[in-house]
């Protein structure tokens, strides 16, 4: 009830502002509020800056909403320059009037104060910036730094809520970035004055791997997110992840798909795997995880479907060559362009890039099925609970475009522990072990169904070998004890 | 919008260079320019030139000299450039701003 009376004050007032960048927009229910100003803080390269400025940019490109710059850290050849990178061409914006850029400079050691003063200068820039351009929307990076220039922090104060009044009442969305402070938002404490929007943008590195993580921290009058979203940026600019406040309300297909072992379809009632489930295989090294995916993969481009494989361990020649030992042979599919690898070393990036990489592809290749070997290998670059929050993002994506997800997950030690997937696995709809036994001297393999959703499943334990046929059960599964998988 | 006084080029290489920011004829400003005027007829007697300059009639040249606070004196000669911000009431610091000290004078 509180969630529609929220939302039908969206739809009804608060109108939003675009702001053009991916993800943003989603968690803010349209964007930022239109004709209100808008905080931004964080530390040092957080991405205030860019943020500010791809809000303008966008803005000019692909709303027809012209913008005012004024910076006051940067003059405007280095902002220019530092967004050239990303693809935007300031300059050429300014050329056609759809951008203005003043950088506003102020130096302590050359000015002298003496007696009362105001910032009627700086509107008269601003009026006369708005004006010339027709600017609907305008950027102020970072205003902090007048504190820093000006030593009448009373009148800078008044001055400034002053500042944001004006701005207000001139009707134009405005963004305002500032530093954070020790135990405060801003040094400054702005959000003291700007107080319709604020999101804090923070830049961690764990570790040696970088994490930057967006949080709507204030959004007067609407509905939006509230989790730290991790953000990226790369030759694209900035995009917030993942695009899904999605809950779970993606379709529940009733398709099975094979996983290209007969007698493990006959553990999975029968018939195989959901089509857009998730499923997670698990076991200690060498217990032919990589097996069953591929042999997954291969049923899947048999019968004409496309598979991205995420490789984190070896490279795809290498897989290529090792599952041509059980005689699955993936090499014909990456040549017809059914099966594409991506092999990345999971230490060369931190989490948010790998998730911003997964959704790219699988946005781009459209797969009906996605594999990601080995999960586990994710761990070196997060924490577990940052590692189970991006893969709750990856299987909400995955979910929603009705993709079938196959994880496999390395259980370290030369015994299974059923404790290390238990972050992971309630995230799965299926559950599969796998695990090597000594018996009399003779290595034993196992396999299990320790859970699969919506389905009867085998309770048994099965052996298998790894046969130059691929994986095989020395029992026939048969008619044995089912479970009704419930969750 | 914009005045000069005195109205003739100074002759002296050595004189000064004034220009007075302000934004309409508030009070601030008014005070600012008496205060200057004052300060110059008794420390630049004949060595002085100022330039009274109106931002809203010229929002543009608030760019060029990066103002920012009303009323701000720039002392554009002799170089460096200097400023000062504010009503000028304290004589003290308007020279210590304009390079002056009295015993100078």
């Amino acid at each position: 009830m509180q969630q529609m009376t929220t939302n039908a004050a969206d739809a009804r007032g608060i109108p939003k502002c675009p702001t053009g960048i991916q993800g943003l927009d989603e968690i803010t229910n349209g964007g930022l509020p239109k004709g209100r100003a808008t905080l931004i803080c964080g530390g040092a390269g957080s991405g205030k800056t860019l943020l500010a400025t791809s809000f303008l940019i966008n803005g000019a490109e692909r709303f027809g909403e012209p913008g005012v710059l004024v910076t006051f850290e940067e003059n405007g050849d280095e902002i220019a320059s530092d967004v050239a990178s990303l693809g935007f061409d300031l300059p050429g914006l300014a050329d056609e009037g759809k951008l203005f850029v003043d950088y506003v400079r102020i130096e302590r050691s050359e000015i002298e104060e003496t007696g009362e003063y105001d910032l009627e200068g700086l509107f008269v820039r601003l009026d006369h910036a708005i004006r010339s351009t027709g600017a609907k929307r305008i950027a102020l990076d970072t205003i902090e730094s007048l504190f820093s220039g000006l030593s009448n922090a009373n009148i800078l104060r008044a001055e400034l809520r002053r500042l944001f009044r004006w701005l207000k009442d001139k009707g134009i969305t405005a963004v305002i970035t500032a530093e954070r402070g020790e135990g405060t938002l801003t040094r400054q404490g702005l959000e003291e004055y700007v107080s319709d929007a604020v999101i804090l943008l923070d830049h961690r590195v764990t570790e040696q791997v970088s994490t930057r993580r967006l949080r709507v921290v204030k959004y007067r009058g609407s509905h939006h997110g509230t989790n730290e979203y991790p953000f990226l940026i790369d030759r694209h600019g900035l995009s917030v992840l993942p695009v899904t406040s999605l809950g779970l309300t993606h379709r529940a297909s009733m398709e099975r798909l094979p996983s290209g072992v007969r007698e493990l379809d006959d553990m999975l009632g029968g018939q195989g795997y959901f089509r857009g489930s998730t499923v997670l295989v698990s076991g200690t090294a060498g217990t032919g995880k990589t097996s069953l995916a591929a042999h997954f993969t291969d049923a899947a481009c048999r019968r004409g479907e496309r598979v991205l494989y995420f490789l984190f361990e070896e490279s795809p020649l290498q897989l290529v060559r090792n599952m041509r030992s059980i005689g699955i042979d993936l090499q014909p599919w990456v040549d017809n362009g059914l099966l594409h690898f991506l092999a990345d070393r999971p230490s060369r990036a931190g989490l948010e890039s790998h998730l911003a990489l997964m959704f790219q592809s699988v946005r781009d290749f459209k797969p009906s099925v996605t594999v990601v070997d080995a999960l586990t290998n994710l761990l070196t670059v997060g924490t577990p609970n940052d590692v189970r929050a991006m893969l709750m993002r990856v299987i909400d994506y995955l979910k929603v475009n009705e993709v079938t997800g196959f994880f496999s997950s390395l259980t370290p030690g030369k015994y299974e522990s059923e404790e290390t997937e238990a972050g992971v696995s309630s995230l799965m709809d299926t559950w599969i072990v796998l695990t090597i036994q000594e018996v009399q001297r003779q290595r034993r393999r196992e396999i299990r169904v320790l859970k699969s959703r919506g389905m009867a499943h085998s309770n048994r334990v099965h052996e298998f070998q790894l046969t130059d046929h691929g994986l095989r059960l020395l029992s026939e599964p048969g008619p044995d004890i089912r479970a009704t998988g419930g969750g | 919008m914009q005045q000069t006084f005195p109205a003739q080029a100074p002759p002296d290489p050595e004189s000064f260079v004034l220009r007075l920011y302000v934004a309409g004829q508030t009070p601030k400003c008014m005070r600012a320019f008496s205060n200057l005027k004052r300060i110059c007829e008794q420390y630049l007697t004949n060595r002085y030139q100022i330039e009274m300059i109106d931002l809203l009639g010229n929002p543009a040249l608030a760019r060029g000299d990066q103002i920012l606070a009303v009323p701000t004196l720039v002392r554009r000669m002799p170089e460096p450039v200097k400023k000062i911000i504010g009503d000028l009431s304290n004589t003290q610091r308007v020279l210590v701003g304009l390079d002056l000290s009295i015993d100078a004078v």
